[in-house]
């Protein structure tokens, strides 16, 4: 049966036949051999384009039919008008196809040979993704390097990518994926913009002048323990993995350990939250390591850090309702970048400050960014809006990353075109 | 302090209701004496939670109304409580519903009640991603020390366009007259997917959920349903097919995920029952379920 589906996959990609959205496969059986008879009449029928995988032959052996949806009115009241028993054995061909295509991939996950086999339709492990940036890294060494700015509690490397066209030290812009280990389609997508990257430098006249003149840095998976965790043994881990002394609970929410209103009320301090602050702002190596970089770096002007879900685009404070000094031009800026989003797609986003539009959240990165003076510091929720939550399906991480860069587009030229 | 693990074992017998049918198990509605600043209304598509009469308020005790931003997140946490309420009134395997968008919405601070809004929004089929017209409804957030479920009032101009009833009637018959029984786990899984036929219990679970979130809901909470972690149809005693849930919902403030089973009743004539809910502790060697810190402390530093 596996094999005769496949079978009729293959040959449908072959004779570009796109799909058996709707079809089904109807079990008949004839109990006579009027009805067989009746049953080759129905066969010779072209326009209804049945087709029929076991041939009818004898009665009460079984008579499978695949019929298009299009005839299935018709071919079901053939059948009634004359008595004819079936049963409806497959009720939505493409739907089993998908299926099976999908145990396929996760059953055994080829590991693509280079960036162009990838495929950003799905999501990778750890492992999958370091390659893919050691091979991005390879295939463009003028423009891409990757660099280690730390290591995690368990000692993972923490990679970011750096797109540079040369200068020295250019004004540069930060996007970070990943931060929570839950969030998958978050280093999904910052694979998907790694490669969008390297396409459109050269091709796409707004891409390149940005690159003609800033760097971008890209941090795909920020929390790689805690995403290492989500494939071995907990898909709804969001933290860090490090023990909390005196506790039997792990992990510190890396998204509440900045120094921006650290202790305040927005966090826990109870080891066992999934807001834990942490025992100090920056305890947490994967958020000093990156307070490092971007304290010796000094030259960030803009500043992404991206979760799901919710669809926001977010700004801050998240820590104060005391309105950021930039508020009205992030405002501004939210709403454009929004705009450009839902023009692909349609897809709505809520935007505003992180306090009034989410929730009272301290210790956050953009909030900790935002006053080292890195004015355009954003926070993206992305897909969807509690659906699928957390686990949003692979064929959605294309359509999500493409819209999303259209927002991170409008960002990055609106910090290139207002140098400060 | 040490904390013990508990279960809570509620009898929630709440009956789904046909829109068009007023279920003689619902309370009347509150009269104007017993609730000044409930709009009365007439339309088939109304419904009232069970409602105790509240004390009569005289207008110098009702506070000013408070014009809400509907992007920000006092209006849409009420909305979803609002949608919640929804599809325990409504849901079912192949029906469920969604706020699309808050159009507008107000809070009103009620002296000794609780805080009420009033949120209009765009509700939406989530199965086909019909949008299904405007909903206003009216939540109140009962004052109190422990968590009390908020009151809902809500009408809706398009819920009587969506028709589901083959689709319930067909699985419905097709589950009676099965003779092994469904069981499922993680849906979805890892990736988002789920298989085609696991679906109306996706949705049936998500309307179970809707039944916990409700009653969980307060002004600091936005629930979703994350995963139905294992569903087990259970034997039919009667008429109603009968399902063991473990559910994880995701609390958005807290980011908590939370562990509920569920027993839950449905047939297409009753529509969804939960009878039976149990917390799960997050894990057994935990301190203590994490409590929200997140609350309504708005600081002015």
């Amino acid at each position: 049966m596996r094999g005769l589906l496949l079978l009729t996959a293959l040959v449908a990609t072959v004779f570009g036949q796109e799909t058996f959205e709707g079809h089904q496969v109807l079990r008949v059986t004839a109990k006579d051999e009027v009805q067989i008879s009746l049953l080759q009449d129905l066969a010779e029928m072209d326009m209804l384009q049945l087709d029929f995988w076991k041939e009818p032959a004898h009665p009460s052996l079984p008579v499978d039919i695949r019929v298009p949806f299009h005839s299935l009115q018709a071919a079901k009241a053939y059948l009634e008008a004359n008595g004819i028993q079936y049963s409806i054995m497959i009720k939505d061909l493409q739907a089993v196809l998908d299926e099976e295509q999908h145990e396929m991939q996760s059953a055994r996950s080829v590991e693509a040979r280079n960036t162009d086999s990838y495929d950003y339709a799905n999501y990778h492990s750890l492992s999958e993704i370091y390659s893919f940036m050691d091979m991005l890294v390879y295939e463009n060494p003028n423009l891409v390097s990757k660099i280690q700015i730390g290591s995690s509690y368990e000692k993972r490397p923490l990679y970011v990518l750096k797109f540079s066209t040369g200068g020295s030290n250019r004004p540069a812009i930060w996007i970070d994926t990943g931060i929570h280990s839950r969030e998958w389609v978050t280093q999904a997508s910052g694979t998907w913009f790694a490669k969008k990257i390297v396409t459109d430098y050269g091709t796409d006249p707004a891409l390149t002048a940005i690159l003609n003149k800033m760097d971008i840095f890209l941090e795909i998976v920020t929390n790689p323990d805690g995403y290492a965790y989500t494939h071995s043994r907990d898909r709804m881990w969001r933290k860090t993995r490090k023990p909390n002394s005196g506790s039997s609970c792990v992990g510190v929410d890396p998204n509440r350990n900045w120094d921006a209103g650290f202790g305040g009320a927005g966090a826990s301090n109870n080891p066992c939250s999934e807001t834990y602050r942490g025992p100090r702002a920056h305890s947490e190596p994967e958020v000093s390591s990156i307070v490092d970089f971007v304290s010796s770096h000094r030259n960030f002007k803009a500043f992404v850090s991206i979760h799901s879900y919710s669809q926001m685009l977010l700004y801050p404070y998240g820590y104060t309702r005391t309105p950021a000094r930039d508020q009205a031009e992030l405002h501004a800026l939210a709403q454009k970048a929004i705009t450009e989003l839902a023009s692909l797609y349609g897809t709505r986003y809520r935007y505003g400050s992180i306090i009034n539009t989410i929730y009272q959240a301290s210790g956050g990165t953009i909030d900790w960014t935002y006053n080292q003076g890195i004015k355009y510091s954003y926070t993206f929720e992305l897909r969807d809006t509690g659906r699928y939550g957390f686990i949003l399906p692979a064929n959605q991480i294309i359509p999500t990353a493409q819209e999303t860069w259209l927002a991170l587009m409008a960002i990055m030229e609106h910090t290139k075109d207002n140098v400060y | 302090m040490s904390w013990f693990v508990y279960a809570t074992v509620t009898l929630l017998s709440l009956v789904q209701g046909n829109p068009t049918v007023k279920s003689s198990q619902q309370q009347a509605p509150p009269t104007a004496e017993q609730s000044v600043g409930y709009v009365q209304q007439q339309q088939s598509t109304l419904e009232y939670n069970n409602m105790e009469p509240k004390p009569a308020l005289t207008p110098a005790e009702a506070m000013p109304v408070e014009e809400l931003n509907p992007s920000h997140y006092p209006a849409r946490r009420a909305a979803h409580v609002a949608q919640h309420y929804l599809n325990t009134q409504h849901g079912s395997p192949f029906k469920l519903l969604g706020v699309d968008r808050v159009v507008s919405a107000t809070s009103e601070e009620i002296a000794g009640v609780g805080m009420k809004y009033v949120v209009v929004f765009a509700l939406k089929e989530m199965i086909t991603n019909e949008p299904m017209g405007q909903c206003s409804a009216e939540v109140l957030y009962p004052i109190g020390e422990e968590q009390a479920p908020p009151q809902v009032q809500c009408s809706c101009e398009g819920l009587l366009h969506i028709d589901t009833k083959a689709q319930e009637e067909a699985l419905y018959q097709q589950l009676k007259a099965s003779d092994s029984l469904v069981s499922g786990h993680n849906i979805p899984d890892s990736y988002g997917f789920i298989a085609p036929e696991m679906k109306p219990f996706w949705h049936l679970g998500g309307v179970a959920s809707s039944f916990v979130m409700l009653k969980e809901s307060n002004e600091s909470t936005l629930y979703n349903m994350a995963q139905v972690v294992n569903v087990t149809q259970q034997e039919s005693q009667n008429k109603e097919l009968t399902f063991q849930y473990h559910v994880l919902l995701h609390e958005m403030v807290s980011q908590e995920i939370i562990h509920w089973k569920l027993l839950v009743a449905w047939c297409p004539a009753e529509g969804v029952r939960v009878l039976q809910t149990e917390w799960q502790p997050k894990c057994h060697h935990c301190v203590a379920p994490p409590s929200n810190t997140t609350l309504t402390l708005y600081s002015t530093s």
